[in-house]
């Protein structure tokens, strides 16, 4: 026995030994401007032109800008590398003027021929570049990208001279400039990019951090996989003065239970997204470190309307008046959601959806009878298929209660895994389906596009031509308030149609600790860095319960 | 002794080539592909990316292509981790796995080997039952339990250790470790305590005791020996179920080990790197077992004479 204390004694040592500086990373972060951010998985990549995910584009944000960025507070389009820009009164000819003390991480200076080559690089096909759309209303930008065109001259960018770029489009895009600040077309350093490969090579090693080149405010420091990417500041960087912040450090944590965890421990400085059973925790007990607010992201049903007895609209909005929004955000989401009854998202400026989906059980009743299924009778088994996740079960679980409960009817569910989930979407094997969609851009176009015929994301077979004249037709309107209405025309035949059933709202319950300052939260989740500092405090670390 | 190794290594072979085989068409024919996501990837662009990795090629034809990159040592490019190769992740994750498994299973041999010890010199007393019921409770206990558990009391309620990380201070290594080790732990407890039990009945420890050797010097130099016997043949298993077995200890404490990009592989429909990580858990494994028969040949007088006299 007493060789068995002797080894607790000396397990206790060591444990000891260990806590002789027992400050935390966040209080030492404070002390030396070191950011901790909590950022859910592992990025697959850097590379701006390659990458499609919102962690990736986080560490994107630190490490380019594009012509344009964006106010974190307002998601104006503040300038960029580009210090100012004139359009053309047909909305067709930008001219971007180019700072001159814009340099790359390397001290090369950053000119107007490097625009060019970035966005030749963007859309070469062989690199396969899952947002090239995003260029398309540039002249022959889409010709080029599906290699209907092989030469480049052809497209509308051009370096007048060094910090002049000219941009032609082929049809106005009222959102051209919010595009601008998309990682897609951000600037690359070509001389870096050749030495690792061709142009359109990808996954190349120029993205490691002993390779790296970019032009944001932070440049690449250290890549651990699974375990951290820091970033350090910049000296290059045009406005290096303004930037606070020595580095920032990026934590890959898919569980947001575990995010949680080292936040209270003061490990990470930031977390993006609370579990559902801490919310009201430090609702009521850390509302200096609690922040709330809605996102650009819609969860809805879609139903797939290629099979009966869903091919009838009457029973797709049938289905989806009989749920109740509010029991759904109040009782199984409870992150203080708002119900959507429509498809696009509260926007604060600009668009509002006019039309709304009705939530009366007595109609959908009627609607169900009239197409042919009264009281529910000989209604076929459908099923509900989801990813596979306690929440989304939750939801699924609830609304098929509610089906039950007004309608008469037995609907199923069913998990898929995430990949196989997609592969069903994709070969239109589902009845109903859950789906989100975030907007990659501040527009409402980019919600309404989905659902146009031919898109890949639309997976529900609805296609309606009154819906696809609209849309045609507000891309040819420059008065952003006629394009709304618009736009509002084509929402509401959505909603009629009911192609898809809109449930709620995404929201985000983070946690900032109270040292960070100027740190912005946004409806896009926009991050900006380049403000931000830290201010270290005598009180105990913020955020301890 | 050396023919010996040598025949364990040739049967190996077909092993690791039916491993390879069965690997490469199952992650084939799961359902779902490593393009398909939320985000709908345009046909074109499909295109592009199937030939870049060589997925437009016959099934035939990438399996051939893919044991010609094998034999080269190549194990091709990850799909999702654009910018990395799969020997590049296994270089970044395998040395912390190991770490982290040879602390655990140091932890183990400790903690199990004393426990069983001191079990079986007292069997049927209060220094029995209570070693024994902790190690069944070791057993029981899943890590995904016992890791949250001591997170909560060493990291957030005493706040003395970090409750994850991997690296950043030495402290950080402890509670992984321990979580790892401990099922290991209660095993070897029980195993070793029966082995003892089985040595200290024996005609030559009872005449060790007539001579008044003192316990500490029966145990330390006649009994351990072959009272380990037992615990030196889980122990083969045992580091390899510990490699494999990491990545639920690595994703509660934030570990960048082998398992945790094992796992992601498999969600990821990353081809190449599911197969890539199998191949080179399957390859441990045979290696660990062989070792561990190795080392029981060299401990067990009686087989050693055996194989002597077979080759």
């Amino acid at each position: 026995m007493q060789k068995k204390s002797a080894s607790w004694i000396l397990i206790l040592g060591i444990l000891v030994g260990c806590f002789h500086d027992n400050r935390s990373p966040v209080e030492l972060g404070n002390e030396r401007q070191i950011l901790h951010i909590g950022n859910a998985s592992e990025p697959s990549d850097v590379d701006p032109h390659i990458t499609v995910g919102v962690p990736e584009n986080h560490i994107q944000l630190a490490l380019f800008e594009g012509l344009v960025s964006k106010s974190s507070v307002t998601l104006e389009v503040i300038p960029g590398v580009a210090e100012s820009w004139q359009v053309s009164e047909d909305g067709l000819h930008y001219v971007f003027h180019l700072r001159k003390n814009a340099r790359w991480s390397n001290g090369d200076p950053l000119v107007a021929e490097d625009f060019v080559w970035s966005w030749y690089r963007a859309l070469l096909p062989s690199l396969g570049n899952q947002y090239a759309y995003a260029f398309f209303g540039i002249k022959n930008a889409e010709r080029f990208n599906k290699g209907e065109l092989t030469d480049f001259n052809l497209v509308g960018v051009r370096a007048r001279d060094k910090y002049t770029l000219d941009v032609e489009l082929s049809y106005p895009v009222p959102y051209f400039l919010e595009l601008l600040d998309h990682h897609s077309m951000d600037p690359v350093h070509r001389a870096t990019i050749e030495k690792f490969g061709a142009p359109g090579d990808r996954g190349t090693a120029w993205t490691k951090p002993e390779n790296f080149v970019g032009n944001g405010p932070f440049v690449m420091k250290e890549w651990v996989p699974n375990k951290v990417v820091s970033v350090k500041k910049n000296p290059f960087y045009w406005d290096e003065s303004s930037i606070k912040l020595q580095e920032i450090h990026f934590y890959p944590i898919d569980k947001s239970t575990t995010e949680e965890r080292m936040f209270r421990a003061g490990q990470l400085h930031i977390i993006r997204q609370l579990p559902t059973d801490r919310i009201e925790h430090y609702q009521t007990h850390h509302p200096e470190v609690y922040r709330f607010y809605p996102n650009f992201t819609t969860y809805f049903y879609r139903f797939n309307t290629r099979r009966p007895p869903l091919d009838d609209v009457r029973v797709r909005q049938a289905l989806a008046y009989a749920i109740d929004r509010q029991q759904i955000v109040e009782r199984v989401t409870r992150g203080g959601q708002p119900p959507a009854r429509s498809f696009i998202p509260p926007m604060h400026t600009g668009y509002q959806s006019s039309a709304t989906m009705p939530e009366d059980i007595e109609r959908a009743r009627e609607l169900l009878a009239e197409a042919g299924f009264p009281d529910g009778k000989h209604f076929p088994p459908l099923t509900i298929l989801y990813n596979t996740d306690e929440d989304h079960q939750k939801i699924a679980l609830v609304i098929q209660q509610m089906w039950k409960k007004a309608l008469n009817i037995q609907v199923k569910l069913e998990n898929q895994e995430w990949k196989v989930f997609f592969a069903s979407q994709r070969t239109g094997n589902y009845d109903i389906v859950r789906g989100s969609w975030s907007g990659d851009f501040y527009d409402p176009q980019n919600f309404l596009d989905v659902f146009r015929a031919g898109n890949g994301n639309n997976r529900t077979g609805w296609a309606n031509a009154q819906y696809e004249a609209l849309m045609q037709q507000a891309t040819q309107t420059r008065v952003q308030s006629e394009r709304f209405a618009l736009f509002q025309d084509a929402e509401a035949i959505l909603l009629a149609e009911a192609p898809i059933m809109p449930i709620y709202t995404y929201t985000s319950n983070a946690l900032v600790a109270e040292s960070v300052k100027e740190w912005h939260n946004n409806i896009m989740d926009y991050w900006s860095y380049k403000h931000v500092y830290l201010e270290p405090t005598t009180a105990p670390s913020a955020g301890k319960p | 002794m050396w023919m010996f190794i040598l025949k364990r290594f040739a049967q190996a072979i077909p092993v690791m080539l039916v491993v390879i085989t069965v690997t490469f068409f199952m992650v084939r024919a799961a359902p779902g592909g490593p393009f398909d996501d939320e985000r709908d990837v345009p046909p074109e662009v499909l295109k592009n990316l199937n030939a870049r990795y060589n997925l437009d090629a016959s099934v035939w034809q990438q399996y051939t292509d893919y044991l010609g990159n094998l034999l080269q040592g190549d194990f091709g490019p990850s799909f999702k981790f654009t910018n990395r190769t799969i020997n590049e992740m296994i270089g970044f994750g395998f040395p912390v796995t190991l770490e982290l498994s040879f602390y655990a299973i140091v932890f183990a041999m400790c903690i199990g080997l004393l426990a069983g010890v001191i079990s079986a010199l007292k069997p049927n007393t209060w220094q029995d039952y209570v070693p024994m019921s902790a190690a069944m409770l070791g057993i029981c206990l899943p890590s995904f339990v016992l890791g949250p558990l001591l997170i909560l009391v060493f990291g957030i309620w005493l706040e003395v250790l970090p409750v994850s990380g991997w690296g950043y201070t030495p402290s950080d290594k402890i509670l992984p470790s321990v979580t790892l080790g401990f099922t290991y732990a209660a095993y070897i407890a029980r195993i070793s305590r029966g082995g003892m039990l089985d040595v200290l009945s024996q005609d030559y420890i009872r005449t060790a005791r007539a001579k008044g050797l003192s316990t500490f010097r029966i145990v330390s130099v006649h009994a351990l020996r072959g009272g380990l016997a037992p615990v030196v043949s889980f122990l083969g298993p045992a580091m390899a179920g510990l490699l494999a077995g990491s990545f639920v200890v690595e994703s509660i404490f934030q570990i960048p080990g082998l398992g945790r990009y094992y796992i992601q592989a498999a969600f990821n429909r990353d081809y190449t790197m599911i197969l890539g990580f199998t191949i080179f858990y399957a390859g441990l494994i045979v290696v660990f077992n062989l070792l561990a028969d190795i080392l029981l040949v060299w401990l067990n007088p009686k087989l050693r004479h055996q194989l002597a006299s077979n080759t």
